[in-house]
C-alpha cells in the first residue's frame, strides 16, 4: 500500500503548493486592485482616518484634520464652514467628497506622486504619513464681506483679481456647515445629508459657479461687446425708440432719455429697445461668438466644478433680440458673469480663473504652484477701453450708482431678469475697480423685496461695493 | 538474527516544543492587547496557566502510554490551537460589546484535550476499531444523516449541517468524519483484495466488477444527499474525496481514483446546473465582484488579506471583524490581515507538517488497518485545510469546512483531537521497537474477518509493556483482540499484503518500508540497534 500512499502524498503536497502559489499570487497580482476597489471599506476607512493637510485661506486653515480618539484618529473641521463651503466642499465618510476636499484629495492626503519624495522619507524614517497642505486664491476679507452683504439672502458672489485670473471670493448663500457632514457620528452625518437635500432651499448647491440664471441687462455688456468689435464707438448713436419684435406683436419700451441715444447712454440707463434693435442688426452669431469669447459655453474652475453658460443657438430675429438683452434662454453663471467684467478691466484678456494658488508638501517645501495663463482674447483693447468707459458712466450717473466708492474708478452694469411672472426677479451686478484690481459679480436670487422695487442697483451693487471696499 | 531498529523516544524535544507552542499561542493573545490598550491582558497568568497545564497533561499522558508517538504532532496541534484561541479572542474585541466566545472555545480545548488523553489511555490500541467494522459505518452514517431529521436539524447561513440539543448546537459531521475513516479502514482492509484483483480490463483501464461498485456508489449518493438536502459543498466533498483516497491507497488502483474523480465532476456539475447555492458559490470563485453584496463574505476575506499585505497589520491593528464569520470560516482570512500572508503562508505549512506526518505513519505502519486510518486522518486533515483555506483565498469555490483547531466551534475541536489521539498511537506502534516472528503465515490482519474467534491456547503471551522498548510482535495486539490463526481467512481469497509483510524477512520497520532490507535504513532516526533476545513465542 505504500505506492498509493507516497501518491496521496504527492498529491496532498500539490494541495498545499497550490495554496501557497495562489496566497503569493493574491499578494502580488491582486493586492493593489483589492485595495483600490471602492468597496474596499479597509481603505475607505484608513483614508477616511488619514491626517490630511489643510486648506488655506491666507494663513488660516479653512479645514484641518484635527486628532480625536476614535477609530479614525483624525476628525475634519472647518472653521467657518458654511462661509467657506462652496470652496473645501465636504469630507464624509459615506457621502464621500466634493469642492477642493475632492479635487485636491491626493495633494491633501500626501499620496500624490509629487509628494513621493517626502512620503518615501517618511516611511524610511518611521513617521507617521501627513498630507500636504492646499493654498487658496481666497481673500478672507472679501469672503467675508461678501457674505455679510449678502445677509443670508438667496445668491451669490464672486470676486476676481482680472491680471491673474485668481478668485478672491467665492460665496453662495444659503450654505450648509461640512463639519455636520463631516462628523465621524455616521447617525448624524446621515441626518444633516437628508435635512440639507430635503430643504427647498438647496443649501448645498453651489450658486456662484454650477448653477446658471438669466443674466437679464448685465448681458448687455456683451451686447455692446460685440457692437463695438463690429465698428461702433460708445457714441455712436443708436435707435431708443420702442421696438416691435419681428414675427411678434410684443414691443419693447422703455424710457431711454430719448429715441436716438449714444451707446453710452443706453448703457447707463440700461436701455432695453436700444439693445434688443442693436442685437437684432447684429445678428445672434456675432452675439454668439462674443457671448464665447467672453467664456460662454465652456467650464471653468473644475478643482470645484462649474457649469458653462449658455447662448442658445438656431434663434429667430425675435429671439436674437430677447437674448441681446439677457433674456428668453440666455443663462449664466456669477462666475461667468465676474469674468465679462474681468476681460473688459483686463484690457480685453480673459485670464483663466483659478481657486488654488500653490501646493506644499507635509515639510511646507512647494510642489505645485499655479502660473496664470490667458484663456482668451474677449475683446480688442480698444473696445475693451470704450466699454470700460461706458462702464464707469453707469456707476457713475447711472443705474450702478449705489457701488460708487470715492477714490476708485469702478465700471459697473446692473441686471435685472425676470424669470417668470410669479418668481421674484434676479438682481445682478457685476463691476469692476481699477484699484484694487478686482472685477465682482453679485448676484441676489431672491430679493425678498417687492417686485416693482426690484432692481439690479439697488440690491446687488452694493454688495458688490462692499467686496471691493473690502479688498483696498 | 535481525537487527532492527529503533526510534528514540524523542520525548524531551516534544516537551521543549510544547513550551515553544503554548508560549508562541499566548504570547499572540499577549500581543493583540499589547498592540490595542498598550497593557498586558489581565487574565494572562490564567490563560497562561490553563494552555500550559494542557501541554503538562498531554505531555505527561504520552510520555505514559505512548513514549513512541510522534513528537512533532503534538506540538504542531498546541500552536494551531494556540493562535486559533488567540485569533478569536481578537475578533471578540473587535465588537461591540466585547464578546467571550474564546473563553468558552478554551472550555472546549479543554473538553478536547480530555478527549485525546482519553483515548490515548484507554483505548492504546486503535487496533480495537477493526472489530467494529459495519456499526462505524453505520454510526458514522447516521451522523451524517442526523442533521435532515425534523426538529433536531438545524439550518445556519444556508447550510443545514447543525443538530441543537437544548440550548447546544453541534455539527455531527465533524464526529462523522472520524467514526467513518475508521469505518472506511477497516472495511477496505477486509475488502480491498476483492477489490484490487477481479476487475474487467476497459481501454487500458482496470476497473473493477461492476458488483463490487456497491460501496463507492453508496458513498457517492450519501455524499449527493448531504450536498442536496444538507446544502453544504464541503462536507461532501471531503466524506467523498476520503473514501475515494482510502479505497486507492486499499486497492492499488488508480482506476478507482479516476472513477472517483468522473462521479465527483459528474455530481458537481449536476448540482451546479440544479441548485443556486453552487452557482453563487462558484460566480463568487470566478467573478466575485460581478455582484457585491451576494459574493460580500467573500470579497471582505480577500480585502482582509490584501489589507494585511506581506506582513500583514500586527495583531490586534487589522478590521477582520469586517468579514461575516471571521472566528469560524474566515478564520484564515483574519489570519492573513493581521499576521500577513506570510503568517497565513506559515499556518499552511504548519498543516502540511501534520499532514507529512501522518502519511510518513502511513508509510511505517505495519499493518494495513494502521496504514489506512493514518493516511486516511492525515488526508482528512489536507483536504479541509484545502478546501477552507483554497476557499477563503478563492483558490476553490468557498466550502463550508472547519479550519482545524483553528476556527471557532467545539465538535469540530474535539473530533480533530481525538484524530490527532488516533494518530499519536498509530505513531506509536509504528515508532515502537519490535521484532517480526519470521515467515509468520499471516501477519496481517487483513484476512481476519469481522466476527470474533475464541481466543484461548493460541494467544500469544506478549509482554504488555508499553513503556519499555522492549519488543513485541507488531500484528499482535495488546488489547483483548484475538491472534491470528492461520486458518481464520474467511474471504475468497488468503490475504496476502502486497507489502509483503509476510515475506520470509523479518520485516524491519523503516522510514522506506517499501525496501525491506534487513539492514538499518540510515535515513532513519534510528540510533541504536537492538537484538532482540525474547522476541515472543517462536
Amino acid at each position: 500500500m505504500n505506492r498509493p500512499i507516497r501518491g496521496v502524498a504527492i498529491a496532498a503536497m500539490v494541495m498545499f503548493a497550490a495554496l501557497l502559489a495562489n496566497l503569493t499570487y493574491l499578494s502580488i497580482g491582486q493586492q493593489s486592485y483589492l485595495n483600490d476597489r471602492a468597496e474596499n471599506r479597509r481603505v475607505a476607512d484608513a483614508r477616511f482616518g488619514q491626517d490630511r493637510g489643510p486648506i488655506l485661506v491666507g494663513n488660516t486653515a479653512i479645514a484641518e484634520s484635527k486628532p480625536v480618539k476614535d477609530r479614525y484618529k483624525f476628525q475634519r473641521s472647518y472653521a467657518n464652514g458654511e462661509l467657506y463651503a462652496p470652496i473645501t466642499g465636504f469630507y464624509s465618510y459615506l457621502y464621500r467628497t466634493s469642492g477642493l476636499e475632492q479635487s485636491y484629495s491626493s495633494e491633501l492626503s500626501g499620496q500624490d506622486a509629487s509628494q513621493f519624495l517626502s512620503r518615501l522619507v517618511n516611511m524610511l524614517s518611521g513617521a507617521v504619513p501627513r498630507g500636504g497642505a492646499v493654498e487658496t486664491t481666497i481673500n478672507a476679507k472679501a469672503q467675508q464681506a461678501a457674505w455679510k452683504a449678502l445677509a443670508g439672502r438667496k445668491g451669490a458672489v464672486v470676486a476676481i483679481d482680472y491680471t491673474t485670473g485668481a478668485i478672491l471670493a467665492l460665496v453662495t448663500s444659503p450654505s450648509y456647515d461640512p463639519n455636520k457632514l463631516a462628523t465621524h457620528d455616521l447617525k448624524d452625518s446621515t441626518k444633516a445629508w437628508n435635512a440639507l437635500n430635503d430643504d427647498a432651499s438647496k443649501p448645498m448647491s453651489n450658486r456662484a459657479t454650477r448653477e446658471i440664471y438669466p443674466p437679464g441687462s448685465t448681458f448687455k455688456l456683451i451686447t455692446a461687446a460685440a457692437a463695438l468689435e463690429s465698428g461702433m464707438t460708445a457714441d455712436t448713436k443708436i435707435d431708443a425708440s420702442a421696438y416691435k419684435l419681428p414675427t411678434s406683436t410684443k414691443v419693447i419700451t422703455g424710457n431711454c432719455g430719448g429715441s436716438s441715444i449714444t451707446l453710452t447712454q443706453a448703457l447707463k440707463v440700461s436701455c432695453n429697445p436700444g439693445f434688443a434693435r442693436l442685437g437684432a442688426s447684429l445678428g445672434q452669431e456675432e452675439l454668439r461668438n462674443q457671448a464665447e469669447r467672453f467664456g460662454f459655453g465652456s467650464k471653468f474652475l473644475d478643482e470645484i466644478g462649474s457649469s458653462a453658460s449658455r447662448f442658445p443657438d438656431e434663434l429667430d430675429p425675435a429671439q436674437t433680440a430677447m437674448s441681446a438683452i439677457g433674456e428668453y434662454e440666455v443663462a449664466a453663471s456669477p462666475l461667468q458673469m465676474a469674468m465679462v467684467s474681468a476681460a473688459i478691466a483686463n484690457r480685453g484678456v480673459l485670464m483663466e480663473p483659478y481657486l488654488v494658488s500653490q501646493v506644499t508638501d507635509s515639510d511646507l517645501n512647494v510642489v505645485r504652484t499655479t502660473t496664470p495663463r490667458a484663456h482668451s482674447q474677449a475683446l480688442s483693447a480698444s473696445s475693451a477701453a470704450e466699454l470700460q468707459k461706458m462702464m464707469v458712466q453707469v456707476v457713475a450717473n447711472g443705474t450702478g450708482h449705489n457701488a460708487q466708492i470715492s477714490g476708485v474708478t469702478v465700471g459697473g452694469k446692473t441686471g435685472t431678469a425676470q424669470s417668470d411672472r410669479i418668481r421674484n426677479p434676479y438682481a445682478w451686478f457685476t463691476a469692476w475697480a481699477d484699484n484694487p484690481h478686482v472685477a465682482v459679480c453679485a448676484f441676489v436670487e431672491d430679493a425678498q423685496i417687492d417686485a416693482s422695487e426690484i432692481a439690479g442697483g439697488r440690491v446687488a451693487a452694493p454688495i458688490a461695493k462692499a467686496v471691493i471696499e473690502a479688498l483696498r | 538474527m535481525a537487527e532492527v531498529v529503533s526510534y528514540r523516544k524523542r520525548r524531551g524535544v516534544e516537551a521543549f516544543m510544547l513550551v515553544f507552542a503554548v508560549a508562541l499561542g499566548w504570547g499572540g493573545y499577549v500581543i493583540i492587547h499589547l498592540n490595542q490598550d498598550a497593557e498586558l491582558p489581565k487574565q494572562w497568568p490564567w490563560a497562561l496557566g490553563i494552555l500550559f497545564g494542557m501541554a503538562l497533561v498531554l505531555h505527561l499522558v504520552v510520555r505514559w502510554r505512548t513514549p513512541y508517538a510522534d513528537p512533532l504532532i503534538l506540538p504542531l496541534v498546541m500552536l494551531l490551537n494556540g493562535l486559533g484561541l488567540a485569533m478569536i479572542h481578537r475578533l471578540d474585541l473587535g465588537t461591540d460589546p466585547v464578546m467571550h466566545s474564546a473563553e468558552l472555545q478554551l472550555g472546549w480545548m479543554v473538553v478536547a484535550v480530555i478527549a485525546c488523553c482519553a483515548v490515548l489511555i484507554w483505548l492504546r490500541d486503535y487496533r480495537i476499531l477493526h472489530r467494529y467494522t459495519y456499526l462505524m459505518f453505520l454510526a458514522g452514517m447516521a451522523l451524517l444523516m442526523l442533521p435532515l431529521v425534523p426538529g433536531l436539524g438545524l439550518e445556519k447561513n444556508g447550510a443545514r449541517i447543525w443538530i441543537h440539543l437544548g440550548s447546544y448546537s453541534f455539527q455531527p459531521a465533524e464526529l462523522a468524519k472520524l467514526v467513518l475513516a475508521v469505518a472506511f479502514a477497516s472495511y477496505l482492509v477486509e475488502k480491498r483484495d476483492v477489490l484490487a484483483l477481479a476487475g474487467v480490463k476497459f481501454v487500458g483501464l482496470d476497473l473493477p466488477r461492476a458488483r463490487d461498485l456497491g460501496p463507492i456508489l453508496v458513498m457517492w449518493l450519501a455524499s449527493l444527499a448531504v450536498l442536496v438536502f444538507q446544502k453544504d459543498l464541503g462536507t461532501s466533498l471531503l466524506f467523498f474525496g476520503l473514501f475515494v483516497m482510502m479505497l486507492y491507497v486499499a486497492t492499488e488502483k488508480p482506476s478507482w481514483v479516476i472513477l472517483g474523480l468522473g462521479l465527483f465532476i459528474s455530481g458537481a456539475v449536476g448540482a451546479y446546473f440544479l441548485f443556486g447555492h453552487v452557482q453563487t458559490r462558484v460566480s463568487g470563485w470566478l467573478t466575485p465582484f460581478s455582484n457585491y453584496d451576494l459574493n460580500y463574505q467573500v470579497i471582505n476575506g480577500q480585502f482582509g488579506i490584501a489589507w494585511g499585505g506581506l506582513f500583514g497589520t500586527g495583531w490586534g491593528l487589522g478590521r477582520p471583524n469586517l468579514t461575516p464569520l471571521a472566528k469560524t470560516d474566515f478564520i484564515s482570512a483574519a489570519i492573513g490581515e493581521e499576521l500577513g500572508i506570510t503568517g497565513l503562508a506559515a499556518v499552511i505549512i504548519l498543516y502540511g507538517f501534520i499532514v507529512a506526518r501522518g502519511l510518513r505513519a502511513a508509510l511505517g505502519s505495519r499493518d494495513p488497518f494502521g496504514k489506512l486510518l493514518a493516511a486516511g486522518l492525515a488526508f482528512v486533515f489536507a483536504i479541509q485545510v484545502f478546501a477552507i483555506i483554497g476557499g477563503v483565498t478563492r483558490l476553490l469555490p468557498l466550502t463550508g469546512l472547519t479550519t482545524p483547531f483553528m476556527s471557532q466551534g467545539g465538535s469540530s475541536l474535539v473530533a480533530n483531537w481525538v484524530m490527532i489521539g488516533l494518530l499519536l498511537l498509530i505513531t506509536h506502534q509504528v515508532r515502537q521497537p519490535s521484532v517480526e516472528p519470521v515467515a509468520d503465515p499471516v501477519a496481517s490482519l487483513a484476512g481476519e474477518a469481522t466476527q470474533l474467534i475464541p481466543v484461548g491456547s493460541v494467544r500469544p503471551s506478549v509482554a504488555e509493556d508499553e513503556t519499555g522498548p522492549l519488543p513485541i510482535f507488531a500484528d499482535a495486539p495488546t488489547g483483548p483482540i484475538p491472534a491470528v490463526s492461520p486458518d481464520a481467512p474467511t474471504g475468497p481469497i488468503p490475504a496476502v499484503s502486497p507489502d509483503a509483510l509476510t515475506g520470509p524477512v523479518p520485516s524491519i520497520h523503516s522510514d522506506d518500508p517499501t525496501e525491506f532490507v534487513p539492514t538499518v535504513d540510515p535515513n532513519t532516526e534510528a540510533t541504536t540497534a537492538i537484538t532482540p533476545d525474547d522476541g515472543g513465542p517462536r
